[in-house]
């Protein structure tokens, strides 16, 4: 792409923000802080911004990796340039309000220093409107106890990488269960070597192979907590 | 099935499929062992980096060996396929290689679990990873396109863990000057051949046979 040759300043918003898809897909960090702030300059609002330039381009970004047209490396560059992006609209998405979904705790578990994948779904949990603590790595069931008394989330969501770690997470659902709070939280699993099947055998609501299906479930069991408040109600 | 027999003297035929990561280890310790009777498949190398697709070319692989051998050892630890790989296994009732990984039969199994967390930040090497740390590392994680990466990936490790299977001055080299591309400590352990060396021997002298499973459908 010839990057030199476009001013992002001088395309029009429509143009600009199928740019900003296109550098967010090329991993351009700098065009796509340059792209934010020149939308704020036009009086974008900052949730306008994140939802139409930043977490369209990612999800496009998620279909291709799904897809095998791109691969780890290109998704962390475009996670990183999308990084750029938010670190800019966070503050102001605090400022202004934005509609936020719901609230998770996430972590890579005890032993697992692992937190690529993790920090991506943060940021993408956090793109589609949802509070996010996130712990970081080697998280043991203590530190998870404390952040959900804490904060009370929605959800809780964990991450492992290693054959030998992810049993960890059976120990946290385990103590959930023992303090009598299981109930009050739905728990999301993910990492390269879990599959539906651990899943289940733990006892976690369910197994998000990637970025993209963690938020849609994500978001999932929020529409569902919402009926079962309504149908109670 | 031209079983051996025991009685005759008569070798079984043994097929061990492996990672190709593990093709110059396994050849050295058949060799030293005398166990020419013993043949090896390896699967691409290049599966290190893709693990959750080692279950389904295991599959693949001992559909196309069933018939040909009396035995098979699958070359495989679990290989960060979370129980997956266990399952293909259990269907084909064949064995694999102990504990977790590579790393962890080399270093010998139960001595690597003991390590724990002492190892968590560490980031492996053996000598197939050294001599190939440009393909599978460098060029398999997109370093060579996108320097910038390293800090992401590896800004939790600390130190990178050689360890070795020979003795060679110059893979120690490679391995140092590995470490330091990827701006971490450098400690080396010499664990030689650890589990594999046992693991393949109790498998070369077996007499026993099998019938390779066909996945129920």
């Amino acid at each position: 792409m010839a990057q030199d040759d476009i001013i992002l300043a001088n395309l029009d918003d429509a143009a600009l923000v199928q740019q900003m898809h296109e550098d967010l897909y090329d991993g351009l960090k700098e065009e796509i802080e340059q792209g934010v702030r020149i939308l704020l300059d036009r009086n974008w609002t900052p949730y306008k911004v994140l939802t139409e330039a930043l977490v369209e381009g990612m999800r496009i970004v998620g279909e291709d990796f799904r897809d095998g047209i791109l691969f780890v490396p290109e998704v962390l560059m475009s996670a990183n340039a999308m990084k750029g992006g938010m670190a800019i609209l966070r503050p102001l998405l605090v400022e202004t309000g934005a509609p936020r979904v719901g609230k998770m705790v996430i972590g890579t578990v005890k032993g697992d220093i692992h937190d690529i994948g993790k920090n991506l779904v943060a940021m993408m949990l956090e793109g589609a409107g949802f509070d996010v603590i996130d712990l970081g790595i080697n998280t043991d069931v203590d530190k998870f106890l404390k952040a959900i008394e804490e904060h009370e989330p929605d959800l809780l969501g964990m991450s492992a990488l290693l054959t030998t770690t992810m049993p960890y997470m059976k120990v946290v659902i385990e103590t959930l269960k023992e303090k009598g709070i299981r109930d009050k939280i739905s728990v999301l699993v993910g990492g390269a070597p879990l599959n539906e099947d651990f899943a289940k055998a733990i006892g976690a609501d369910a197994y998000c192979r990637d970025a993209a299906v963690a938020v849609e479930t994500a978001k999932d069991f929020i529409k569902r907590k919402h009926n079962q408040r309504g149908a109670v109600a | 099935m031209g079983a051996g027999d025991a009685r005759t003297g008569t070798q079984p035929k043994l097929l061990i499929l492996a990672c190709g990561a593990l093709a110059r280890e396994i050849l050295a310790a058949l060799e030293v062992n005398k166990l020419d009777h013993v043949t090896l498949h390896c699967l691409p190398a290049s599966l290190h980096n893709r693990p959750q697709e080692i279950p389904d070319a295991v599959r693949v692989a001992l559909r196309e060996q069933r018939g040909k051998y009396d035995r098979i050892l699958v070359g495989y630890a679990d290989c960060g396929t979370g129980g997956q790989l266990d399952k293909v296994l259990a269907e084909a009732g064949v064995e694999r290689l102990p504990g977790p990984h590579c790393y962890s039969f080399f270093s010998g199994v139960e001595r690597f679990a003991a390590r724990g967390d002492e190892d968590m930040r560490a980031f492996f090497l053996t000598d197939f990873l050294v001599r190939q740390f440009d393909t599978l590392i460098v060029e398999g994680m997109g370093l060579d396109r996108h320097p910038e990466l390293r800090d992401i990936y590896f800004q939790h490790y600390k130190t990178v863990v050689y360890l070795s299977q020979i003795d060679d001055p110059e893979l120690v080299s490679q391995a140092r000057r590995a470490a330091q591309r990827l701006g971490l400590a450098f400690e080396h352990r010499r664990v030689g051949y650890g589990d594999l060396a046992s693991a393949l021997r109790t498998f070369g002298e077996s007499r026993e046979t099998f019938e390779i499973q066909e996945k129920p459908s």
